[in-house]
């Protein structure tokens, strides 16, 4: 087979900026076609514009911070919580008797709903934010924990003990580490819920953050506004994301799966 | 008896429920009894708000589901089988998966307004990638030989699609589809808390700032039972179509 000569493999390469760039050429031309109001599509221009006014203002770094903080406390609280309860659950049959029930039947319900129960709780700021995106993160986290320990084999088990290892050494050397790749699968799962959580939260209940600042700007059919949010709130998913799948990367050198070829 | 062991603790926490607001240990503003939520439950079952409601929202969800399973299966299975399409989409997937699909709430409004529209193309958008994931990574791993066997036989290219690609790629489709179920119930939720004028969020929304919790509760936990069923219903779907694997 010929091999692909370096100037093709560049092209592949670079291919992916490709059809960005296409995109946005797209959406600027599009907008300034004048097929579509300023309102219903800003141009990608005046969108980049209003980011950089907002960034200059201060109003950039206020409303992603207030929206990473919400959604990154709650992913903590429910990735610390999350874990411990599995590790119960999966230690004491009184603790798993009690919430294997409670979170088989809460998993799969869309605990969104719940939101104006929290608010009429525990009110409007951030204790209310916070606690609605650990009770809809914490989920994933417990079941992954659970399978994780459960598929921890046996033969690793048995000659830890046949070596002397005493149970606190156990937990944190062998059974931990050994579940671990899949408790990270279940955060990673929980870490864009958080997210989406937070915006919906921040949305219903406005104020500062990015999901606030968004329902404000669309109150005043102020499209650009909206359209800047979405910008900056896919900016801080695609690059929490990213770095989620580093870090599983970085923690797991030592795992097999680290020598797959790896897709993501 | 078995599974009423199982369930005992929610019977438990149901009772609790009733007891702590009963007793007044809570105010029953801040939780009304679990009795009083199910006679507010009956009422808007029998005067019909309850299920035309429901009936706005199922349609919501039901064709922004289907859309984007259509748009998206077919979009994966392509990305799969066609490299310039993977070359030109893949990227785009890759960045406005991780996007939180939320916050197309609002954009959908200034495109498509209040009604049913606005939240068909919000749960079309948002459920559509993790069905184009699913199905992209399962055609992608289908049986090689498979492939070619049956292209030798004289299988033309749709053809193979349909008979070979398909059913391999099917449980990684499920499994995204799956997601896509769970985000749908999210987002529809979501949205009409948000901003709508009718669906059971925007009755939830309702009932709350008017000051009936009992009958907000009562919805709130329609929904959250409505988001459980569908999904082990759709489980027992998934392993009825899976079961000639084995």
């Amino acid at each position: 087979m010929k091999q692909p000569s370096q100037l093709t493999a560049f092209a592949w390469r670079l291919a992916p900026f490709f059809s960005i760039t296409l995109l946005l050429v797209a959406w600027e031309s599009l907008a300034r076609s004048g097929s579509f109001t300023s309102f219903v599509l800003p141009a990608f221009s005046a969108v980049v514009e209003r980011i950089w006014n907002d960034a200059i203002g201060g109003d950039l770094a206020i409303n992603t911070a207030l929206t990473l903080y919400r959604a990154l406390t709650g992913f903590i609280i429910a990735a610390v919580g999350g874990v411990a309860l599995g590790l119960a659950m999966s230690r004491s049959v009184g603790v798993r008797w009690f919430f294997d029930p409670i979170i088989s039947v809460g998993f799969p319900m869309p605990k969104i709903a719940f939101l104006p129960v929290v608010i009429l709780w525990l009110g409007l700021y951030d204790l209310s934010k916070i606690s609605i995106i650990v009770f809809d993160a914490i989920f994933p986290v417990v079941t992954a924990t659970i399978a994780g320990i459960k598929g921890v084999e046996r033969e690793l088990l048995w000659s830890a003990r046949n070596m002397g290892a005493r149970e606190r050494e156990m937990l944190w050397q062998i059974v931990l580490p050994a579940a671990f790749p899949m408790i990270m699968t279940g955060l990673q799962v929980a870490l864009p819920l958080s997210l989406i959580v937070a915006v919906v939260a921040e949305m219903l209940m406005g104020g500062y953050g990015v999901g606030g600042a968004m329902m404000t700007a669309s109150r005043f059919a102020d499209s650009r506004g909206v359209f800047a949010g979405i910008v900056e709130i896919a900016l801080i998913g695609f690059v929490l994301v990213k770095g989620m799948t580093l870090i599983r990367r970085r923690l797991l050198v030592w795992h097999q799966e680290a020598m797959e070829p790896s897709t993501a | 008896m078995k599974t009423l062991w199982r369930y005992s603790p929610l019977l438990l926490l149901a009772i609790g429920w009733e007891a702590v607001s009963r007793f007044g240990l809570v105010s029953s503003l801040a939780l009304p009894p679990l009795t009083s939520v199910l006679a507010a439950w009956w009422d808007l079952l029998t005067n019909g708000e309850l299920i035309n409601n429901a009936g706005a929202s199922l349609y919501r969800g039901g064709t922004g589901l289907l859309l984007s399973i259509l748009v998206g299966s077919v979009l994966g299975v392509f990305m799969a089988w066609w490299r310039p399409v993977n070359v030109l989409v893949g990227p785009l997937v890759e960045i406005f998966y991780p996007m939180p699909k939320s916050a197309l709430i609002p954009v959908t409004v200034i495109w498509l307004g209040f009604g049913d529209g606005s939240k068909i193309l919000l749960i079309f958008l948002g459920c559509m990638l993790p069905v184009t994931i699913g199905a992209f990574n399962g055609a992608r791993s289908s049986d090689r030989t498979l492939v070619w066997s049956a292209r030798s036989m004289g299988a033309s290219r749709l053809r193979m699609m349909w008979d070979v690609v398909l059913p391999s790629a099917m449980p990684e489709l499920l499994s995204g589809i799956r997601t896509a179920l769970a985000l749908t119930f999210i987002l529809l939720v979501s949205s009409e808390l948000i901003v709508a004028q009718k669906g059971l969020g925007y009755l939830i929304g309702y009932l709350g700032a008017d000051g009936a919790y009992e009958a907000m509760f009562a919805v709130v936990l329609t929904v959250a039972f409505l988001g459980f069923a569908a999904d082990r219903a759709y489980q027992l779907l998934m392993n009825r179509v899976l079961q000639w694997r084995e």
